[in-house]
């Protein structure tokens, strides 16, 4: 096959989703650093987002499949711990549906801006831990929802 | 000899974040209330993750084509170089974050040192963790001083945990030559100054937590060298390292 530009595979990598958070891509969460072409190989930088992640393997698996579907046949994907990851990298898409899916997304100030739910801005963190090692659990005090919020590292 | 004092060094990095994660994942289904429970598994989940980087690097430097998995599945007790404090029985919830507690002041505080490290290696392995342990280090500190400082049965558990776990701490201090052979490499900080600083933020922990330091800074040793780990390694190996000795080179 031709070899598809890095901007055409950055657009089919934005398709694939997070196994975690269906809802954002593996591009809108950050996780994937870089993609380059070495000779006719194609090789893309992905970085987990906490160390000990579980979808870690299947967010590789899934990437590789992706890659095929579209034909690209040598692929080559390198783990990339350097700089760390961090939730800065969300993209401005991947927050909105964060939000719309109902999870808070991270916020500088060290909790989320309001409730996903009903918007109340009063909220109060039940653990520093959620569902996944990426999230911390919140309530809401206003619609008493509990809601993940999307831990800022 | 450099290298080799480098691949000890990585071994205990790597044996202490597994051996904790292995004795806080027990706690898996059967933590005091829920949200403990999932942080545990969390926590648990962290320092596994941190084993594969630190052991992964490990096996590269042995070489022969070994990986993470074959230092931790495939090694005896006697090579094991993880702290003895963390090898110990949970026991009961309190002893666990007590536990947690005085490793994570200390963990959190060297992988920040690492974190600039000489070996780029190890200054990047150490930059991911240190962002984990940050929470870890603020979650165990929260619960000590909560539990130290709550009812009268809380409190008294917490001061028998500390009793016992005190003179195991001074381990994670002593320095031999795999130390200091690191520190003349500036890949790791020299531990008498970390430990000035361990001791005055832990101290200050405590006191909010109304819990008394002992005075005797006796400390049992042993487990980082390797000369010497308690009775309880090997009934926690057994467990952990079953599957790859019934059935060698199991994957799925």
């Amino acid at each position: 096959m031709a070899r598809p530009d890095t901007a055409t595979v950055w657009g089919w990598l934005d398709q694939v989703p997070d196994p975690e958070i269906p809802v954002i891509s593996v591009v809108d969460l950050g996780i994937i650093r870089d993609v380059a072409w070495d000779d006719d190989t194609l090789e893309v930088a992905i970085t987990p987002t906490y160390s000990g992640c579980p979808a870690t393997s299947m967010i590789n698996m899934d990437v590789e499949t992706a890659l095929r579907d579209h034909g690209v046949e040598k692929i080559r994907l390198r783990q990339q711990i350097s700089p760390p990851w961090t939730t800065d990298w969300l993209s401005a898409k991947g927050r909105a549906k964060l939000e719309e899916y109902g999870i808070a997304p991270p916020n500088a100030a060290g909790g989320p801006e309001h409730c996903p739910q009903c918007g109340s801005k009063d909220v109060e963190k039940v653990s520093q831990f959620g569902s996944t090692p990426c999230k911390a659990h919140w309530r809401c005090l206003s619609c008493l929802e509990p809601f993940d919020y999307f831990k800022c590292i | 000899m450099a290298d080799n004092a480098l691949f000890q060094f990585l071994l205990r990095m790597g044996d202490n974040t597994l051996v904790l994660g292995h004795r806080v994942s027990e706690w898996c289904g059967k933590a005091p209330v829920l949200e403990e429970d999932i942080a545990l598994a969390n926590t648990a989940l962290d320092l596994i993750g941190q084993t594969q980087m630190w052991l992964g690097y490990a096996a590269e430097l042995q070489g022969e084509a070994k990986t993470a998995d074959d230092l931790a599945y495939l090694r005896d007790v006697w090579d094991f170089r993880n702290l003895l404090m963390l090898e110990r029985p949970n026991l009961d919830f309190g002893h666990t974050m007590m536990r947690q507690y005085l490793f994570d002041a200390y963990h959190h505080l060297l992988l920040g040192k690492l974190a600039g490290s000489s070996d780029p290696r190890v200054a990047e392995i150490a930059a991911k963790s240190v962002k984990e342990a940050a929470y870890h280090l603020d979650r165990s500190g929260e619960t000590v001083v909560a539990l130290g400082d709550g009812t009268a049965e809380s409190h008294r558990r917490m001061q028998d945990a500390l009793d016992l776990l005190w003179p195991f701490a001074g381990e994670m201090f002593l320095a031999d030559d795999v130390d200091d052979a690191m520190a003349a490499a500036g890949i790791a900080p020299e531990l008498a100054a970390l430990k000035a600083e361990w001791e005055s933020s832990v101290r200050a922990t405590l006191r909010d937590a109304s819990l008394t330091v002992p005075d005797d800074d006796f400390a049992h040793k042993g487990g980082k060298t390797g000369r010497q780990h308690t009775e309880h390694l090997g009934h926690m190996l057994a467990q952990m390292q079953f599957l790859q000795r019934a059935y060698p080179g199991a994957s799925w």
